[in-house]
């Protein structure tokens, strides 16, 4: 286990690469799910005020 | 089938469409990179003259190929936008272009990190590094160019003419290292006579880039479907959408 972690002695180079890839993948992913999320909530909440006001005139 | 592909550029069945097959994407992109990293870690050999360095390629290769497929992707579907005035198109280029950029900067960052232990230097100035870091700048640059024009219309025309110019860095960067005499590899995997690498190799790469290449289609729809959302929130069916949901 420790010799494959030792990647043949270019443990750093081959980690940080798979690490950044994993990383970078990640937040492209995760990204857009926030963003979809938190428009939803905003579209949810523009539209019911907006219904309040139709109610009130 | 044209009724299908007529019906997908209405944003409306778009977000239904892609929104079914999302959780498909997902789960075949999670099985694939599995797949890749076992393959690419722990059952190809170790190279003969890299060693172990070598592994790297197996993130960096499929990176550098979804760089250039990203942008051909943003390129032609803004210009598909541009001239025919289809909404879902300019809607598909903007959506691409932050995940190519991610690709480029993977591509480059990982390149580099092989570089320094091969080649004894993180950067050099040579046609193919170069050249990949010019489209990390129109990648750039067309995201910037978007979000700095107020209109959308008038933002996707720029943005579209911007892409098709920097089209020609394309066939660029992929001859680049046959047209000049550069410090980075040639092609080993897309030759005419048979791929100049080991089969046990080859595999986990060619897995890799299924992986990065449906992982790709996963997030672009995701990009797509909130991307859609915010620009059709004046419609009814958005609307409803909204409200029923909640």
């Amino acid at each position: 286990m420790s010799e494959f972690l030792h990647m043949g002695g270019y443990a750093f180079y081959v980690w940080t690469s798979y690490g950044l890839a994993l990383a970078i993948l990640l937040w492209q992913l995760l990204a857009p799910l926030r963003q979809h999320r938190q428009l939803l909530a905003r579209l949810r909440r523009k539209y019911r005020q907006s219904s309040q006001a139709g109610n009130k005139s | 089938m044209w009724s299908f592909f007529h019906r997908l550029a209405s944003p409306k069945h778009f977000y239904a469409f892609a929104g079914r097959l999302i959780p498909w994407l997902g789960w075949i992109t999670l099985l694939l990179m599995l797949a890749g990293l076992y393959t690419g870690l722990f059952v190809a050999p170790t190279d003969y003259q890299q060693g172990e360095s070598y592994r790297i390629i197996f993130v960096h290769v499929p990176a550098a190929w979804m760089s250039m497929f990203v942008y051909m992707v943003m390129a032609i579907s803004g210009g598909i936008g541009l001239v025919w005035k289809m909404k879902m198109a300019d809607i598909v280029a903007a959506s691409a272009a932050p995940i190519g950029a991610a690709f480029t900067f993977l591509a480059l960052v990982t390149g580099s990190l092989w570089g320094k232990p091969m080649w004894g230097t993180w950067w050099i100035w040579d046609a193919r590094l170069t050249s990949e870091l010019i489209l990390l700048f129109l990648y750039l640059g067309f995201i910037a160019l978007g979000s700095a024009i107020e209109d959308k219309r008038t933002a996707a025309n720029a943005c579209a003419v911007l892409a098709l110019v920097g089209l020609v860095n394309i066939p660029i960067i992929h001859y680049s290292v046959e047209w000049w005499n550069t410090l980075h590899q040639g092609s080993t995997v897309t030759r005419f006579d048979r791929p100049a690498m080991a089969t046990s190799m080859l595999i986990p790469l060619l897995i890799m880039f299924l992986a990065y290449k449906i992982y790709f289609f996963l997030v672009l729809f995701m990009r797509t479907r909130a991307e859609i959302l915010d620009r059709e929130r004046n419609t009814g069916w958005v609307k409803q959408l909204v409200t029923e949901a909640s």
